[in-house]
């Protein structure tokens, strides 16, 4: 349950270190509080502090192995933290399953995705909840799916030009934007993006951030995970650096620069090293 | 990370991309475009070009008694192969199914033999195709273990308990038209069985009874085999395409992680596909009984299954699970039937007929990859 920023000089301008005593806070759409996870010996993390505003798109920047798909696992009820307490809209939570997040309006958008390449648009952000008639026997309603998808799909702008192409025709960003368009559809209150940028190109990665922003426009709270600085400055309005399963840094992008988080992170690399050759040698 | 920074500032507006053609009437353009599109093309071209070689060959392919032969020898190939659809849709496959074809009639014989009017034992006998089918699922699902052993060391199985049981003797329910087969232990044509006695009188068009209705119905009809075979041909395709159930199927072929993760029950999907191929597989061994008269344990159940799939494959429906096509295994199935009814038609040879069905294969594979891909550069 240790909170102690590993880093102390580490500027911590905002929220994190100031603990809520209360959890009427209503701005505060998502809250954690020591979230710590052992997997064996190994130490995934070690007391996450985190809030998500509502609206708010919050970024979480760290290396590989820092904890950030870990934490993410544990918000979207895909692991169990071992101690720690969430907090949604002020209510502590606890999630047992994927569906128990959901239940709460978690939803996540992992990087394979989740869709069925071999069905359509429309069969895809329908996908478990398909519209039918004659009740029970099943049968698809099959123009009525494609207009809810063609009206939702416009509602939160994003073009898709043929609602039957199948999925694996579609390019990478319209498949990203059909996994948001699933998740959101459903009153979605928090949505969680595991690197939604990934492998995309310019045009591609404009019609996320368009989703996104206007999302977030619409009262989505987001958590993108993503490697790429220019990527999350682009998008997100604060900024969570988590190391060694901790966040170390916790600062709004209007404060901040790429350069700046990138000095931050490569000294705290090089302090880790000095650490770590002082053990060595004593 | 060195990538070039995408900000806000020098995005460009997605280009709208021209909605999809529909409803634009037909052009030869559109009309090629279509057909290329369609998974069923290669097989549907394969087809046209062999009815037409063999019509100019022989008169004697399109007369009714040849017509009506050759769809009668297709009628199991249609409904085990549109089965077989469901189950490589789950990137699953069944080889049980063409011994479930013949094991279900064998128990029809015996529970008949034994006294058990032949409708509850047709009954009984679908039945116990289920539960084969519920069997290869549970194992395949819960045991984890692969289909294609669990259903080949089904097909042994069962093979076996049709051997042990018949000591290698043929099934005789001889049905003439109109009267009830008589078992050994049937004092009189209707003992037993669930209908009035108007069934001892002799029938025919002019007097039907309603046993004659009864058999001919359900096999001995010139049509009956091949009507059946194209109503489950249609209700597999209706299940697969307009149904909840059909979507959910194809989602846990196409990425099971996905459809699990939506909360599709994807174990119960895979267990009521094997439930069904199964059934209609037993169905269509018990109709062939009643049409055939008679059924040889021998190893026919484990040949029957192969040219299903391969009605399926050269069809357009792929081996690794979400793309399916019903109407390509109908068409399918009835080239595999024309083939070797054009070639014994012919007088060649029917060893010709795995040697040229081989060849067939392959190249229809290799034209089905060609045109998967000409289609998706189409479509974008």
């Amino acid at each position: 349950m240790s909170t102690a920023a590993a880093f102390p000089e580490a500027p911590v301008p905002d929220g994190a270190g100031a603990k809520p005593a209360s959890n009427a806070q209503p701005d505060v759409i998502l809250r954690t509080e020591g979230i710590t996870k052992h997997f064996g010996g190994v130490v995934a993390l070690r007391g996450i502090d985190m809030h998500l505003n509502r609206g708010e798109v919050l970024g979480l920047v760290g290396d590989n192995g820092a904890g950030k798909s870990t934490f993410v696992k544990i918000l979207c009820g895909f692991q169990r933290q071992d101690e720690g307490r969430i907090f949604v809209e002020g209510q502590e939570v606890s999630f047992h399953s994927v569906g128990d997040a959901r239940a709460v309006g978690i939803e996540t958008v992992y990087q394979d995705l989740a869709l069925v390449p071999q069905l359509t648009v429309y069969e895809n952000l329908f996908l478990n909840r398909e519209l039918t008639s004659l009740g029970k026997v099943g049968i698809l309603s099959r123009r009525h799916m494609r207009d809810l998808a063609r009206q939702y799909l416009d509602n939160i702008k994003v073009n898709m030009p043929d609602l039957d192409a199948e999925v694996e025709m579609l390019s990478g960003g319209q498949r990203q934007a059909v996994a948001v368009a699933r998740a959101t559809r459903l009153n979605a209150k928090i949505l969680l993006l595991d690197e939604p940028l990934a492998a995309m190109g310019a045009k591609e990665s404009a019609l996320i951030m368009d989703l996104v922003k206007d999302l977030s426009s619409r009262g989505v709270s987001m958590i993108v995970i993503d490697h790429n600085y220019a990527h999350l400055f682009a998008l997100c309005d604060r900024l969570n650096v988590i190391q060694q399963g901790t966040v170390t840094v916790d600062i709004n992008v209007a404060e901040t620069s790429i350069e700046a988080l990138t000095e931050l992170m490569v000294s705290a690399f090089r302090r880790q090293l000095e650490a770590g050759h002082q053990a060595l040698q004593s | 990370m060195a990538q070039a920074a995408v900000t806000t500032s020098d995005r460009t507006p997605v280009p709208p991309v021209p909605p999809a053609e529909v409803g634009r009437g037909v052009t030869p353009a559109s009309a090629l475009r279509w057909a290329i599109q369609r998974r069923e093309a290669t097989v549907i071209a394969i087809t046209i070009l062999t009815i037409i070689y063999f019509a100019i060959r022989t008169s004697a392919l399109f007369t009714v008694d040849n017509t009506i032969v050759t769809l009668q020898y297709v009628a199991p190939f249609i409904v085990i192969g549109a089965g077989e659809v469901l189950m490589l849709v789950l990137a699953e496959i069944d080889l049980s199914a063409g011994q479930v074809y013949l094991t279900a009639p064998w128990f029809v014989y015996w529970l008949w033999t034994a006294g058990v009017p032949v409708g509850w034992a047709i009954l009984m006998a679908l039945a116990l195709s289920a539960v084969i089918g519920l069997v290869n699922g549970l194992v395949t699902v819960w045991l984890r273990v692969p289909s294609l052993i669990v259903t080949l060391a089904m097909t042994f199985l069962l093979y076996g308990l049709v051997l042990v049981g018949s000591s290698y003797t043929q099934a005789q329910m001889t049905w003439t038209k109109g009267t009830p087969p008589v078992s050994p232990v049937q004092t009189a044509p209707c003992h037993g069985y669930p209908l009035p006695a108007s069934c001892l009188h002799a029938p025919s068009w002019s007097h039907p009874s309603p046993y004659w209705y009864y058999s001919n119905i359900l096999g001995q009809g010139s049509w009956a085999t091949i009507l059946w075979a194209l109503l489950v041909l249609l209700m597999i395709w209706f299940l697969l395409k307009r149904t909840r159930f059909g979507v959910h199927t194809t989602a846990t072929g196409g990425n099971i992680l996905a459809a699990a993760e939506a909360g599709i029950p994807v174990a119960r999907v895979k267990i009521w596909c094997f439930m069904i191929i199964s059934t209609a597989a037993g169905f269509i061994g018990i109709l062939d009984l009643i049409r055939l008269g008679s059924m040889d344990p021998g190893d026919y159940g484990l040949n029957i299954v192969l040219p299903p799939i391969v009605a399926a494959v050269i069809g357009g429906t792929a081996l690794t699970g979400g793309r399916a096509t019903v109407l390509g295994t109908l068409i399918g199935a009835l080239f595999l039937g024309v083939l070797e009814d054009g070639l014994n038609l012919t007088g060649v040879s029917a060893n010709w007929f795995f040697l040229l069905e081989g060849v067939i294969i392959i190249i229809a594979m290799v034209f089905n990859g060609q045109l998967t891909g000409l289609a998706a550069r189409f479509r974008r």
